[in-house]
């Protein structure tokens, strides 16, 4: 399964048919408060995406060496929250120092991918689906990427809504999950094509 | 800070869903059938009420720099917990939840309500904003699965109440057939496009309805 063929159908499931949040709606919470602005939502879904990738890479590595070996399935909830904390935390002290001129355009965002269920979510999925090392990595990758195009896209819509004309009462968030529905019709056209994970 | 105001802010004034805007992931997600609904509903009422009660408990030992990662172990052992129970006892639900069971953990509202209100508050006082932002969820949930069932399959209560056996807890109900059994249902709204509409629009009508009573409170005060 890491015949180039299979790489390429992770991507394309990952970023166009089971996009995160139009699909499984991982991750909408960063999706609908970090999508105001088209500059925050392509920090935030950079950011996203190098945490999922290396989630995934270092809860595959937890979980089949330690986790497995000792029995302790039933930790994997735990373990994992606590693996993509601390790696959180890893990653804006490491940006701090190597590439502060990112970190300080990441700002508060960082932080928030913690509680980011795309993150958990794709470590989940990843054991659920029974992935190896390279197709975790990669499907937590390319999951973030479709995250990626996701923001962004939702990002240069609402920037348009500002000028828009709507009823009073769906002022504010109303009127962002009503135009993501819309999104998510749009992406609703590529379930057509199902390939087989 | 009383019950019964705690109990209206729970489930109106403060719904965690409608005015707090969190959690929403799995409220658009898993309420296309009112079993989904009830279930998560109430595992998340329980997690919370534990998370919120221990929390309390320990509020004053617990060093400030690390409270968050405090918070997020008692959060992941009780989610662990309830998603065993569920997998031994309703394995139907457990499947139909997926991985959104686990995924508890790092659903906002609990970790909001650990942040926001059971540091500062009693164990008693922050046992019954567990509840009752439980239940506030809850309600939310339910109706998203009413509406998205009613018009997406044409029935009420699918998973939960069969026409034929009644109250089942094994997934299997068929539902209420309302609009008799030729009614073609608008799939659509069971798809993600109408997760996100619905819960757009219930916003919308409760961002009215607050709107108008606090108006008519104005008015009242402006009368007198």
């Amino acid at each position: 399964m890491t015949t180039d063929a299979s790489i390429i159908t992770i991507a394309l499931t990952a970023i166009l048919i089971n996009n995160f949040i139009f699909s499984q709606f991982l991750g909408c919470c960063p999706f609908l408060g970090c999508s105001s602005k088209v500059d925050t939502a392509i920090g935030m879904g950079l950011a996203v995406t190098f945490v999922m990738g290396l989630a995934s890479a270092i809860c595959y590595i937890v979980d089949i060496y330690i986790l497995v070996p000792l029995n302790l399935q039933f930790l994997e909830t735990l373990a994992f929250i606590l693996i993509i904390a601390s790696l959180v935390q890893f990653v804006e002290m490491f940006l701090k120092k190597a590439i502060p001129s990112l970190y300080s355009a990441l700002g508060i965002y960082l932080p928030l991918i913690t509680t980011n269920c795309a993150v958990l979510g794709v470590v989940l999925l990843n054991v659920q689906y029974g992935f190896n090392f390279i197709q975790s990595t990669l499907y937590g990758v390319f999951g973030g990427l479709g995250f990626l195009v996701a923001i962004v896209l939702f990002a240069s819509v609402r920037e348009r809504i500002d000028h828009a004309e709507y009823p009073e009462c769906f002022e504010g968030f109303p009127i962002c999950l009503v135009s993501a529905a819309l999104l998510a019709l749009a992406f609703m056209g590529f379930s057509g094509m199902k390939i087989p994970l | 800070m009383n019950i019964k105001k705690q109990f209206k802010e729970g489930l109106i004034t403060n719904n965690p869903v409608l005015v707090q805007l969190i959690g929403m992931c799995a409220t658009m997600a898993i309420t296309t059938t009112l079993f989904n609904g009830v279930g998560m509903g109430l595992s998340v009422l329980i997690i919370l009420t534990c998370c919120n009660v221990v929390v309390a408990a320990i509020r004053k030992i617990i060093p400030n720099e690390i409270r968050l990662a405090i918070f997020v172990v008692v959060i992941a052992g009780f989610v662990t917990i309830v998603d065993l129970l569920l997998q031994a006892f309703v394995p139907a639900l457990s499947e139909a939840l997926g991985v959104f069971i686990p995924l508890i953990v790092v659903n906002c509202i609990i970790i909001g309500r650990a942040e926001a209100f059971c540091q500062k508050n009693t164990v008693a006082a922050s046992f019954f904003d567990g509840i009752f932002q439980g239940l506030g969820y809850t309600v939310v949930l339910i109706i998203m699965c009413l509406i998205r069932e009613l018009l997406g399959f044409g029935t009420i209560g699918g998973g939960l109440i069969d026409a034929a056996k009644g109250l089942t807890l094994d997934g299997t109900g068929s539902g209420i057939a309302v609009f008799g059994a030729n009614y073609q249902g608008a799939m659509i709204l069971t798809m993600p496009f109408g997760g996100f509409l619905t819960l757009g629009v219930l916003i919308a009508v409760m961002q009215y309805a607050l709107k108008k009573s606090a108006d008519k409170k104005a008015k009242k005060e402006a009368e007198k």
